[in-house]
């Protein structure tokens, strides 16, 4: 028998190059730290890190969370400790990784604190790329950023002139059209896709007749969400030639294979860190596995592969 | 010490007093490492229903066991009832700070008093032992006298109990927090030590404050991932919000805002 090949995991999104496609997304990973004791954090093709906004936010009243069937609704509310404070006390433990790290960022007021936060963060070299989390479902604003294509578009393009760091855009996946909106965020020159953040949710407790969650709603997230994600994923791959990173509710390589045959070029696992912080490097495992047994030598052999049932 | 996820071997599991349940795993590690207050966090089986890990409370240690005692109030704790002997549990911890008593440990004087309510008894047996030198004193309050466990264990340490039911069918008639006013009326404690629900650790803050005795708190709180992540279980203190996972479960009484 001919030995095989290890298949090569590496892929570009932008300037950005991982040695695997698999990382970790914003807001369930903390800033990495948290997970040390519990994982080799080499090993993970990139970190994520949770949403950093330019002062500090204090978070959206407990609780919090809320387990549902095969989910859990989140209204976290951005809690950070802005971006000073994160540059001095999280991110020396990022550079220290040697790892690609990509910082999240929101705004809470006006989209000009996306610029300074931009302007900031370009002059770090340790930071790989930046995420704009413009869709965010708990900062109770009547409307997202990313809600509306004009409004994504003219974000995107404002920022776009400040670096030359692969900047990533996250989407909600609440909108009448994803196409459209991952239209507007690739014309105003996004190097890729973050898809998708948490869907809009709540959840009542019946006896007291309360919400269960202290904001009233929150964001959407684990296993309860995964078809309408990989179903984005696709309706976006279609139209759009800018590399994808796809999430919502992977558990294991089965559910991050989906999402690469939809479309995706890198996946983010989220949910599944708090269920098992080992999720991450077992995909990257079975991935390596699947691509064997397929006889796949890169991961374009993978990427949007979908063929129909027919066939 | 540092966190450890481990495939857990139980050695028991049984129905206790109806409605609670006792179990039993084989952990070196974290029975070496565990303080009296700190949890585990345990995925109750390989499934995506109920998807989240539950939190509970060390019990006790002995050699490489690891005790917990759990409530079957919902899906989780059903499931876990059903987990046999020789099966594996997957389990993170030991994780939070626990109670601060290394001083405390060593003295055969000190007056300590631990208040439990309900469920509130496991970690404070944990905590029992570790005072068992000065022989604290237990206050045990419940709905009725089915719901008071541990009483064996605490009397086995030597223990001094005086217990509270709301319908009045075992020790005093009313709230464990009423009995610990009177019980104050007489001692005056070095420290309270207190784990039950909320509005119970509310009133003990209360108390410890007016009489100015230092009490540690444990606090309950649903989790994602109880390693200080995803910041889901925040309590508000005087210096803004903190997880009960990592900063607590313990907290001491004058650091949380009500």
């Amino acid at each position: 028998m001919v030995k095989q090949k290890k298949p090569n995991l590496s892929v570009k999104i932008g300037n950005l190059d991982l040695k695997n496609p698999i990382m970790v997304a914003s807001g369930t990973f903390g800033y990495a730290e948290e997970f040390e004791d519990l994982i080799d954090l080499r090993k993970l093709g990139a970190i994520v890190t949770k949403t950093i906004t330019l002062k500090g936010r204090q978070g959206n009243l407990p609780p919090r969370t809320c387990e549902t069937p095969a989910g859990m609704l989140n209204s976290i509310g951005l809690e950070n400790p802005g971006i000073d404070k994160f540059i001095r006390e999280k991110l020396p433990f990022l550079k220290k990784l040697g790892i690609p790290v990509i910082v999240s960022i929101a705004a809470e007021e006006t989209p000009d604190e996306f610029v300074i936060l931009v302007k900031r963060l370009d002059q770090i070299p340790e930071i790989s790329a930046i995420e704009l989390n413009i869709s965010c479902p708990n900062l109770q604003k009547d409307k997202l950023i990313s809600q509306d294509a004009k409004a994504t578009f003219e974000l995107v393009s404002a920022v776009r002139k400040f670096t030359e760091k692969c900047l990533i855009t996250k989407l909600s996946p609440n909108v009448t059209s994803i196409t459209q909106i991952a239209l507007a965020a690739q014309s105003a020159g996004a190097d890729a896709l973050a898809l998708i953040n948490t869907l809009g949710g709540m959840s009542i407790d019946v006896n007291k007749r309360t919400p269960k969650l202290g904001a009233w709603v929150g964001g959407l997230s684990g296993p309860a969400i995964r078809p309408v994600a990989v179903k984005m994923v696709w309706e976006a791959y279609n139209k759009i030639k800018i590399p994808i990173i796809g999430m919502g509710g992977i558990m294991d390589t089965e559910s991050a294979l989906e999402f690469f045959i939809a479309g995706a070029t890198a996946v983010s696992v989220g949910t599944a860190n708090f269920v098992d912080p080992q999720a991450s490097l077992e995909i990257i495992a079975g991935l390596q596995q699947y691509m064997m047994d397929n006889n796949m030598q890169n991961l374009s052999s993978l990427t949007g592969r979908l063929k129909a049932c027919k066939d | 010490m540092s966190i450890a996820q481990i495939k857990a071997k139980i050695i028991s599991n049984q129905r206790l007093n109806g409605n609670y349940g006792h179990l039993e795993f084989e952990s070196g590690l974290i029975a070496k490492h565990a303080v009296a207050g700190q949890f585990v966090n345990i995925r109750v089986a390989d499934a995506l229903e109920p998807l989240l890990r539950r939190p509970m409370s060390i019990h006790g240690v002995k050699a490489s066991k690891v005790k917990i005692i759990y409530e079957i109030l919902g899906k989780g704790t059903q499931i876990l009832l059903t987990r046999k002997p020789g099966e594996f549990l997957d389990i993170i911890g030991p994780l939070g700070n626990g109670f601060n008593y290394p001083r405390l440990a060593k003295s055969t004087q000190a007056t300590n008093i631990l208040i439990a309510g309900g469920m509130g008894v496991a970690p404070l047996i944990f905590l029992a032992e570790k005072l068992k030198l000065s022989k604290p004193l237990v206050l045990i309050g419940a709905r009725t006298k089915k719901q008071i466990l541990c009483l064996q264990e605490f009397k086995a340490l030597g223990c001094t109990l005086k217990l509270a039911t709301d319908d009045g069918s075992v020790g005093f008639k009313g709230r464990v927090t009423d009995l610990l006013r009177i019980v104050l009326e007489q001692t005056k404690p070095l420290g309270l030590f207190s784990c039950g629900p909320h509005p119970m650790l509310k009133t003990v803050a209360q108390i410890a404050h007016e009489n100015k005795i230092p009490a540690q708190l444990s606090l309950e709180e649903h989790m994602a991932c109880g390693i200080g992540a995803c910041l889901g279980c925040e309590v508000l203190t005087k210096t803004g919000y903190k997880s009960v996972c990592k900063d607590g479960p313990v907290f001491s009484s004058e650091e949380l805002i009500w």
